[in-house]
Parts: C-alpha cells; sequence; structure tokens
C-alpha cells in the first residue's frame, strides 16, 4: 500500500531533503487554502441571507410600482407605445466594479443616471396633456425598482461566483490534504526506511571486512608462525646432521639455473 | 470576466411583457442603437418561444449588457436555456410581472440559495 502511494525516487539523503521541503510547503499552501475557504464561505453566508430578503423586497416593490403603473394608465390611457417609441439613448445604465474578497474579485453593480435623468429627454414630456403626475410617479417607483434590480443582481452575481471559487478551493484543500500530503509522508517514510537499510547494511559489511581482515591476520600470523617452526625445525635438522651435501646440491642447481637464464637473457 | 465597457456603463437588457416593459422604459434604460438594435425584447402572445430564445442567445452574448431582465413567465417558457447558462456577467435576474405575482419557489438563482441553506 504505502509502496504504491508514493513518488516513485531514488532513495538518498538529497531526495529526503528535497520531499521535507516539498511536505512543508504543502502543509503551509494547506492551511493558507484552508483559511481563504473559511473568508469565502463568511462572506457567503452574508450574501446568502442579503439575496433571500433582497428578493422579498423585490416583489414588494415591483407589486407597488405596477400599482402605479395602473394608476398612470388609469389617468392617462394607454400611453406605453409612446413611450416604446420615444427610447433613444439609454440614460440609466449600470457600472461595473470589482470587489476582492480573498483574491476572488467579485463584479459588482451600480446604476448609474447620465445627463440629468429622463427628465430631459422626451420620456419627460410623456402624459403632458394629461396624467403627468401619475407618470412621473410611476417613473420614480420603477426608478427604485431598478436600483434594487441592480443590487440583487450585483448579489445574485457574487453569489454565482462565491460559490464556483468556494468549490475550488475546497477541492484543492481536500486535494492537498488527501492525496499530496499522504503520498509525500509516504514518500519521506519510504526513504527513510530505505536509508537504514543501508545504514545497517553498510554496518554489517564492516563487520564482516573487520571480521574477514582478523582472519587474515590470524591466519597469516598462524603460517608465519609454522613456517618459522618449520624453518627452524629445519635449521636445525641440519645442524645436527652436519652434511651439507643437500646444502651443495641446491646451490649448484641454483647455479644451473642463472646459467640457462643468462642466456636467454640476450633476447 | 473582466467587466466589460466599464468606463462609460453598461446597459440593462430586458426580455419582458408590454407592461414590465412601459415601466421600466419609462426610467431611460432603453436604448437603440443606430442599427435599430434595442436592448429590449417585448414579449406578447404572438411572439415565438424560439424569438425569445434568440433573443436571450443575443443579449448574453452582447459586450455591453450588465444585467438581463426575464419576467418569470419569459423565463419559465426557457428555463433550459437559464438552467444551462453558467456565466456571472451578465446577471440573469428573473422579475415579477403584473399578471403573475413573484413566486420565489419558481426562480433558478433561489432555488439554489434555498438549496444551500437547507444544505448547510
Amino acid at each position: 500500500m504505502s509502496s504504491q502511494n508514493r513518488y516513485t525516487v531514488t532513495p538518498t539523503v538529497s531526495v529526503l531533503a528535497v520531499m521535507k521541503g516539498r511536505l512543508a510547503g504543502a502543509t503551509k499552501g494547506h492551511s493558507l487554502l484552508k483559511k481563504k475557504a473559511d473568508a469565502l464561505n463568511m462572506r457567503f453566508r452574508q450574501i446568502l441571507r442579503k439575496i433571500v430578503e433582497t428578493k422579498e423586497e423585490m416583489g414588494k416593490v415591483m407589486k407597488a410600482s405596477f400599482f402605479s403603473l395602473a394608476q398612470a394608465k388609469y389617468s392617462s390611457g394607454d400611453f406605453k407605445h409612446t413611450v416604446f417609441d420615444s427610447v433613444d439613448q439609454a440614460s440609466v445604465k449600470v457600472r461595473a466594479s470589482q470587489d476582492n474578497v480573498a483574491g476572488v474579485k467579485l463584479p459588482k453593480f451600480e446604476s448609474v443616471k447620465e445627463g440629468g435623468g429622463a427628465v430631459d429627454s422626451k420620456l419627460g414630456l410623456i402624459g403632458l396633456g394629461s396624467g403627468g403626475k401619475q407618470i412621473q410617479e410611476c417613473r420614480k417607483s420603477f426608478m427604485s425598482a431598478i436600483d434594487l434590480l441592480v443590487e440583487l443582481a450585483s448579489l445574485q452575481t457574487a453569489f454565482l461566483t462565491l460559490d464556483e471559487a468556494i468549490k475550488t478551493t475546497n477541492r484543492r484543500v481536500n486535494a492537498l490534504e488527501h492525496v499530496v500530503k499522504p503520498r509525500l509522508e509516504n514518500t519521506i517514510a519510504y526513504i527513510k526506511g530505505e536509508l537504514d537499510e543501508l545504514e545497517r547494511e553498510e554496518f554489517f559489511r564492516l563487520k564482516k571486512v573487520q571480521g574477514n581482515k582478523k582472519k587474515h591476520a590470524e591466519a597469516a600470523a598462524a603460517k608465519e608462525a609454522e613456517e618459522a617452526a618449520a624453518a627452524a625445525a629445519q635449521g636445525s635438522g641440519t645442524v645436527a646432521n652436519g652434511s651439507g651435501a643437500a646444502g651443495a646440491q641446491q646451490q649448484q642447481q641454483q647455479g644451473d639455473i642463472l646459467g640457462v637464464q643468462d642466456a636467454d637473457i640476450i633476447f | 470576466m473582466a467587466a466589460p465597457a466599464t468606463g462609460e456603463g453598461s446597459l440593462l437588457a430586458m426580455i419582458v411583457d408590454a407592461d414590465t416593459a412601459t415601466g421600466l422604459l419609462l426610467t431611460g434604460v432603453g436604448q437603440v442603437d443606430i442599427r435599430k438594435r434595442a436592448n429590449f425584447l417585448i414579449v406578447d402572445d404572438k411572439t415565438s418561444q424560439a424569438r425569445i430564445e434568440e433573443a436571450f442567445k443575443e443579449f448574453t452574448s452582447r459586450e455591453d449588457v450588465a444585467v438581463l431582465l426575464i419576467n418569470q413567465v419569459i423565463a419559465g417558457m426557457i428555463r433550459h436555456l437559464l438552467d444551462a447558462y453558467n456565466k456571472p456577467v451578465p446577471a440573469i435576474l428573473e422579475i415579477p410581472s403584473k399578471d403573475a405575482p413573484y413566486d420565489p419557489s419558481q426562480d433558478s438563482v433561489l432555488q439554489r440559495v434555498r438549496f444551500m441553506f437547507g444544505e448547510s
């Protein structure tokens, strides 16, 4: 099991150091990512609560707006075609900015009115004949609805973005915790085991070498002693015999050999 | 994901019925450019679903649209497109219409919010 869930490395001291460094990095990264996930989650909860509130408020505001629209229609007849025809350039726009939460960029919208609003344009003249006041009331009502809608859009976008970011962060945290870290730990354990094994082997080998050396030394000492004993025995023998015949014969042979070798040396 | 056209502000796009359109356009969010391309689609009984789907695709792919407002009734007609849509910008917002009051249980985003609350 442990041999499968680890990196294939050569068990050396330098690789061990590298692996330890990587483990330290993974631990650090894990704790940092966990903090980030916590921060994102906190923000997420806030937004969640706000979305529910704003959605319900939006329901109410839209209802009020439609009521005022009905009032305006009642007082000035059906003016929708006038409205549709007088659409030209948008005076209410959305400005997007960015909010930063723990490195996650959240788009943020806010509505801006340009050029003094619709009063200047043709829209301001609708209902000049009759029911102008109701129409302006209706316009105001829808204006506040738009503000609310834009806020809601911003919240909703933040919600979706955060959701995605939290998912990614959690995935990373889990990957570090359950895949990378165990694997590094296993690798380190493996390398340590192998190094210990090598050390024991080395120790055993040294002992063996030492033992061998001792044996050789003993053997050599024994042989020496034997030779010395033999030489002593021989020496005592010749001395005891008193005849130099054997020694003379040996010397002659040696002389012969030397003579033959001399002839060969010419080459 | 960088917000497009941050400088001069982006538009609100709408796929709504005539009454909602009247109210919203009254505030001055409507825009028709030189090529007669409007940022809103007024849906009535005669509008086909294909036309709505086409408008939805157009508004969600336009660079200058930041928020897309859809009547909940109309959103229900193209629910499959809404569920498949997962970009943060433009944000899609389901709004109530005059005839149909707001029903939170129908909203795809609110469904997820509810799910999160129930889950966590």
